[in-house]
């Protein structure tokens, strides 16, 4: 579905990434973790083509993600942000539809799109005349969600998508994107520096620290055979902190 | 050229002028009272010779008027043989009045003979302050190095003004102030000032009772008052041009300043001095315009709104895109925001000047180079900073993960622009046109420095005649203006500006 290449990004002479091998399996969840500035982040970029790697390629069944391919390529692909990046000049339904307006998608079909990803994110309906700044945090989450999921795309790309959320609400918005994740089926990609949450979704989690991967597993995997040193002390710290690292689904 | 360009700026030719039939002749005056009077008498003369004449009243100072003269936008206007040798001609070492005559020739340019009287500078003091100080010549002013000078712009730089003075009479004075000719005289007789520059003619020497310094050293040349004209007009309009003439010799220095004073100091109309000169001199009946208060309000309006207008629609056109350009392409931001930032820093009348001269290549399209199409053009460069500035800072401002957002939904740039970007920056881009317009209502009032007309020109003549209601007739509306358009704009905010970005949060 999703091959990275030795793919490498220099910020400056920062190295954000460096080469990086990686495959992304269709209809698999994949978290990317890591402690912050370990590379997490601009991989997910790298795929959106937000930014273009220094070297290496990335593709989307084949696909390479260049400036001429990414308009179009990113409208396989939705993507989520922390705070959901809302425009807060249009309303929650201007939001999700602004890309099927562009796209000129039929009034009729965009209006049947909308209800099932209102319902399927269990959004109220009378919330959709409203402005971001009138909306809750969870609330912006799910009509980002709804704005990702509307032209229906193969891979979802999710950036802290709940880190921004109270804890109540968090545990309540993992468990229903766990739900449309496994209704939906499609290929996901998560960013996340909770381990306790990627254990919660991953099929797949991808330890990374100072621009490299550190392991590629399951949690079991992980937990049980670290790959090394640093694997062992990530693990014991977030358990220190409290969290549950049993995976609740399969 | 572009032919949008072109006919925008066909329709900068001024409000005011009359469509159909163009007045065949122009005349001009300088902004001063005497030249104004004198503007009058040789446009009634050439009326009641049949010509059909526009006066442009008060049009601006020497460069500006005989630059008209010399491009055709006026056929003549009064000046001063001192004047044509010392600042038109300067550095020429022109002897005598053929040689003016001459010299004027190679520019197609006429002159008539003396008028009869002359204009001089001289220095005047209040004369208490120079008895006082046994102050009768300009060699006198040696004597008192701590004299406070007050002299008028022109005064200060011209060739034959302070500068030369200063040598020639080897004056040690330093504290020496530029300020307008009508506000010097004030600020003699209150006594913040004690010398100043005088003209000969000015009636206030004697309303002020002004001593005046005798010249013992004859710095100062004659200023002889003469009609400068295009030479063309003999031919072209010769009934015309021969009636002016007649103006010759007919003005004494005493009879001047006495028309002088009735305009200036008895506040009697130019058209009326000088109506009431000629029936008296040459026994003949003319016609002057009388103006009113409320349809001359009216065309002031008309004439300031086309200012504004036609400088704020193509300056909103052109700062948007720059604004734009200035942050997709980090590397030309900084010369696009110096560019225009520099522009602001140019004096208003040099600008003003400079673009006289600039636009001489638009004249085949039938464009003015003194009047509103300079002044718009000004106003346009002065009104870019503002909006280019804001478009700037709203488009920077935008947040990160919001203007990620777009990209990643793969909306190409022109859509995100026009979608996302500029929606978002709006208020802040309205805020910046709404402070352009606001500066651009008052830095049209000195379009009238160049004869645009507009609200300035009451001030203008307000000023001259030291009439503070006349000033008020075009501080006030002009303050109104600047009002209204504030109202103007929030009200477009309040209809463009969505409401998203208006609500606060409600927790």
């Amino acid at each position: 579905m999703l091959e990275l290449d030795r793919v490498s990004k220099k910020y400056g002479r920062t190295d954000a990434l460096n080469p990086t091998t990686l495959t992304i399996d269709r209809g698999k969840t994949t978290v990317l973790i890591g402690p912050s500035g370990c590379g997490k982040s601009t991989l997910l970029r790298l795929i959106v083509g937000l930014i273009r790697p220094d070297v290496g390629s990335v593709r989307l069944d084949g696909t390479e993600v260049s400036p001429d391919s990414a308009l179009q390529l990113r409208r396989r692909m939705g993507y989520v942000i922390q705070d959901g990046g809302l425009f807060p000049h249009l309303t929650a339904r201007g939001n999700a539809l602004l890309m099927a307006k562009y796209l000129k998608v039929g009034a009729a079909q965009r209006a049947s799109r909308l209800d099932e990803l209102a319902e399927l994110t269990r959004f109220p309906n009378d919330a959709l005349e409203r402005y971001p700044v009138q909306l809750s945090g969870g609330q912006r989450q799910r009509v980002s969600l709804m704005r990702a999921l509307m032209l229906d795309p193969e891979v979802l790309l999710l950036d802290e998508p709940l880190g921004a959320l109270d804890p109540m609400i968090r545990a309540d918005m993992q468990s229903e994107l766990s739900e449309i994740f496994s209704k939906l089926g499609k290929t996901v990609v998560m960013v996340t520096h909770d381990l306790a949450e990627a254990a919660f979704f991953a099929d797949t989690i991808v330890l990374m620290r100072g621009g490299s991967v550190v392991q590629e597993g399951t949690i079991a995997d992980l937990t049980d055979s670290p790959a090394n040193e640093f694997v062992t002390r990530f693990i014991s710290a977030q358990r220190a902190a409290g969290h549950d690292l049993k995976p609740t689904h399969t | 050229m572009n032919p949008a360009i072109v006919s925008w700026l066909v329709a900068c030719v001024p409000f005011g002028a009359e469509a159909g039939e163009a007045p065949r002749v122009r005349f001009g005056s300088k902004t001063f009272t005497e030249s104004v009077v004198l503007g009058e008498l040789i446009t009634q003369l050439a009326r009641h010779a049949g010509g059909a004449v526009r006066h442009r009243a008060e049009l601006g100072g020497t460069q500006v008027l005989f630059n008209a003269l010399k491009n055709g936008d006026i056929d003549a206007y009064p000046e001063y043989t001192g004047t044509i040798n010392q600042e038109i001609f300067a550095g020429k070492n022109l002897a005598g009045t053929e040689d003016i005559r001459r010299e004027l020739g190679t520019y197609g340019i006429g002159m008539s003979d003396p008028l009869g009287f002359s204009n001089n500078y001289v220095l005047g003091m209040r004369k208490d302050r120079a008895a006082e100080l046994g102050v009768t010549t300009i060699s006198d002013l040696r004597d008192h190095p701590d004299l406070v000078l007050g002299f008028s712009n022109e005064f200060l730089n011209r060739g034959d003004g302070w500068p030369s003075l200063k040598r020639t009479y080897g004056l040690p004075q330093e504290d020496v102030r530029g300020m307008q000719h009508d506000i010097a005289y004030r600020g003699v007789d209150s006594g913040a000032i004690d010398v100043i520059d005088l003209y000969s003619t000015d009636p206030e020497i004697a309303y002020y009772d002004l001593a005046t310094l005798d010249d013992d050293r004859k710095h100062f040349p004659d200023y002889a008052a003469v009609i400068l004209y295009r030479a063309e007009l003999e031919s072209r309009t010769p009934e015309v041009i021969k009636k002016v003439k007649q103006l010759a010799g007919a003005l004494s220095e005493e009879r001047m300043i006495e028309l002088n004073k009735r305009a200036k100091i008895d506040r009697v109309p130019a058209g009326q001095v000088a109506s009431d000169f000629l029936a008296e001199r040459f026994d003949i009946q003319t016609e002057f315009t009388r103006t009113h208060w409320l349809p001359s309000l009216w065309r002031r309006t008309r004439e300031h709104l086309g200012l504004v207008i036609k400088s704020m629609v193509p300056a909103i056109l052109v700062a948007v895109p720059l604004g734009i350009l200035a942050v997709k392409m980090p590397r030309a931001a900084q010369g696009i925001l110096a560019a225009v930032g520099v522009i602001q820093t140019i004096p208003a009348l040099a600008l003003l000047v400079l673009l006289m001269t600039a636009l001489q290549p638009l004249r085949r399209f039938g464009i003015e180079t003194v009047g509103a199409p300079p002044a718009i053009v000004a106003l346009f460069m002065y009104s870019l900073l503002p909006i280019v500035r804001n478009t700037y800072t709203g488009l920077q401002g935008i947040p990160g993960p919001v203007a990620e957002s777009a990209a990643a939904l793969g909306l190409p740039f022109a859509a995100r622009l026009r979608l996302i970007e500029l929606p978002l920056a709006l208020p802040t881009i309205l805020a910046g046109i709404k402070t352009a317009v606001v500066i651009n209502v008052g830095f049209a009032t000195l379009g009238a420095l160049i004869g645009a007309g507009g609200y300035g020109q009451p001030i203008l003549t307000g000023i001259r005649l030291d009439d503070t209601g006349l000033i008020l007739q075009g501080a006030i509306p002009a303050a109104l203006l600047a009002l209204a358009m504030q109202a103007l704009f929030e009200l477009i905010e309040r209809v463009l500006v969505p409401k998203g970005l208006r609500l606060r949060p409600e927790r």
